[in-house]
């Protein structure tokens, strides 16, 4: 209606956000070092996978926290019905390609999320909260129920995945799988940050900041956090397929409240809302439990909890203060 | 079918003394604390250890179990739970779940990660039969302990001054406050309590729930629903939820073992979509 009759405006916000959406030299520099580690660290390929598969899946949740201000408790519930969904896929042959399966993977979890936003719409933090775990938690019973399906507690045995594109086959190493997941993974970072500079993504800023604003100012809250909430689940559903097709083989693991709130503390770890907080908190989370797991083979979580303890102590805003150098290499406020 | 109905009260008024406090802490300070149940295991440790190691009577025990706890809550409140008032729900969860973190692997260090069991007097033990209803002396022990527990928290609740403050706490610190009202001192207070009577839960419940390093993590769900569906304005509302809560749980499990605690979080998410405040709330929006 108005965009005829204020050419300049529209013209300057347009540069505006095509600034805003510049790649700058830090991100290059991060994906230059990542597509190094294909090379370079052969030897490593198994855990940079599961790093990889941890940072989509934190990237998916800081969609939510980061950019939308939607507290989940049971993010696993997506992951888990991705990884279940390929798994299954794969072991009765009913798409065995890997990337289509993938994709039908994500979609179902993209249904799954469409289905159940309508619930995290309501009420307040705590009742978000409530939700989102109770959802996960049914998942996971229904999981352990139907075990004629899903193996129950034994996990979901007998998958075997078809070559990627019936040329390159799955090998021991985790090579394949490695080139595979990075490739996932920055194909979709790719699209997330599309959508973050988007004005969608603008408007879902505003939607964070102060949703009673935001539709007074003609933003229509709800469709916003459906959309963005079909979109994170998504992509949970895409990291746990990735992680059932690396690892050929599924558990109720994957369903587990342990993998929420795992994914918080790597957010956490990481920082909300620049998009590589869940890479980086990725990389953190690995590395520290990794060692953790060598020092003190079965207390790690003890560790764990007092991170998590100290970081709301000290304040998020100080570590905050700490990670504002690195930010700002990435986004200019 | 009449025993099924015992058994779902009894764990019913259980749940409902675990959780109690949790719906005190949350209406009172608006403080999501997922770690409750660490209270109560704290407890339920601590009964097994003076019984079984110690060898003192169920009886001496039991308000120690009740002592230990609060004292554990009273300190933690002073020291670490005070900083996190004013911050947001995502940092209280976060918070809250390193503490359970941290208790689970601490228990599991010290105790080992296996299940324990309390070692009940003989006079326990056993059911008798009232109108050819077989019921477990256990659990109707435990129906009138928390029973009266319940009569006491409504007492003190209604009738004392603490009661009084503590309920205008609840409605609104701000005017509490402004009234004179030092509600720093009277939530302490109510949190001590509260984890004590989570303590209390925890070593009674010890020889149904079971007891072992994952109980803050395998019975959070239950605690948030009690709360979630009681809201928190009163404690009719957790009460009933409880009592809801155990006998449905019971009976779910009795009737329909192939869907199991499928039927409680299917009932908890309607619930909550329906009315977010909870089943029995005012509907006082906060």
């Amino acid at each position: 209606m108005s965009a005829p009759a204020y050419p300049i405006l529209i013209a300057s916000v347009a540069q505006y956000l095509g600034r805003r959406a510049r790649w700058r030299s830090a991100e290059y520099a991060f994906w230059a070092i990542a597509a190094a580690t294909l090379v370079l660290l052969p030897g490593k390929h198994l855990i940079l996978t599961e790093i990889a598969i941890l940072g989509l899946f934190a990237l998916s949740l800081d969609l939510l926290l980061g950019f939308s201000g939607i507290i989940s408790l049971g993010h696993a519930a997506f992951f888990g019905l991705g990884a279940y969904a390929a798994g299954l896929f794969a072991k009765h042959g009913l798409i065995s390609e890997p990337v289509l399966a993938l994709l039908a993977s994500g979609l179902l979890a993209a249904l799954l999320g469409f289905a159940t936003s309508f619930l995290v719409l309501r009420g307040s933090d705590l009742t978000r909260l409530m939700v989102t775990l109770g959802v996960s938690l049914i998942l996971r019973e229904l999981a352990n129920r139907f075990d004629g399906l899903t193996g129950g507690a034994d996990g979901l045995q007998g998958i075997t995945i078809a070559p990627l594109l019936a040329r390159f086959a799955f090998d021991i190493g985790g090579h394949t799988g490695y080139l595979y997941s990075m490739a996932v993974l920055f194909v979709l970072f790719v699209v997330a940050r599309r959508i973050i500079y988007s004005p969608f993504g603008l408007s879902l800023g505003a939607v964070k900041g102060n949703p009673l604003r935001a539709s007074a100012v003609g933003i229509s809250v709800n469709a916003r956090l459906v959309t963005i909430y079909t979109i994170a689940a998504a992509y949970a559903g895409i990291a746990g397929a990735l992680l059932t097709q690396t690892t050929q083989f599924c558990s109720l693991d994957v369903l587990s409240f342990e993998r929420s709130a795992d994914l918080l503390i790597v957010l956490i770890l990481g920082g909300t809302g620049y998009l590589y907080g869940g890479l980086i908190g990725a990389i953190l989370f690995k590395l520290v439990q990794d060692w953790l797991a060598a020092v003190t083979p079965q207390y790690w979580q003890f560790w764990l909890g007092l991170v998590l303890v100290a970081i709301v102590l000290m304040g998020r805003e100080r570590m905050g203060a700490w990670f504002a150098a690195a930010r700002s290499l990435i986004r200019r406020e | 079918m009449l025993t099924i109905l015992v058994d779902g009260i009894a764990y019913g008024m259980l749940l409902f003394v675990l959780a109690c406090g949790l719906s005190v802490t949350l209406g009172l300070m608006n403080l999501i604390n997922l770690a409750h149940g660490v209270f109560a295991m704290a407890g339920g440790y601590a009964a097994v250890v003076l019984v079984n190691r110690l060898g003192m009577p169920f009886a001496v025990a039991l308000p120690l179990a009740f002592v230990v706890p609060a004292a554990i809550g009273i300190v933690m409140e002073r020291t670490l739970y005070r900083h996190i008032y004013a911050k947001s729900h995502l940092e209280q969860v976060l918070f809250t779940i390193g503490l359970v973190f941290m208790a689970v692997a601490t228990v599991d260090f010290v105790a080992g990660s296996q299940q324990v069991f309390i070692r009940l007097p003989k006079a326990l033990e056993g059911q008798f039969s009232v109108f050819g209803i077989g019921i477990g002396k256990y659990r109707l022990l435990i129906i009138v302990i928390c029973g009266l527990l319940v009569l006491g928290l409504q007492i003190v609740l209604a009738r004392t001054r603490f009661g009084s403050q503590l309920r205008a706490a609840v409605d609104d610190p701000r005017t509490a406050r402004g009234l004179g009202i030092d509600v720093n001192t009277v939530f302490a207070i109510a949190f001590a309590v509260s984890s004590g009577l989570a303590g209390l839960g925890g070593a009674l419940g010890a020889e149904i729930l079971g007891l072992d390093p994952q109980f803050p993590l395998k019975f959070m769900i239950y605690f948030l629903i009690v709360v979630a569906v009681g809201g928190t304005s009163s404690i009719t509302g957790p009460f009933l939820a409880s009592l809801l809560l155990g006998i449905a749980d019971v009976a779910g499990k009795y009737y329909l073992p192939k869907l199991g605690a499928f039927v409680i979080y299917t009932i908890m998410i309607a619930v909550l979509i329906g009315r977010p405040q909870g089943l029995f709330s005012r509907g006082t929006g906060r």
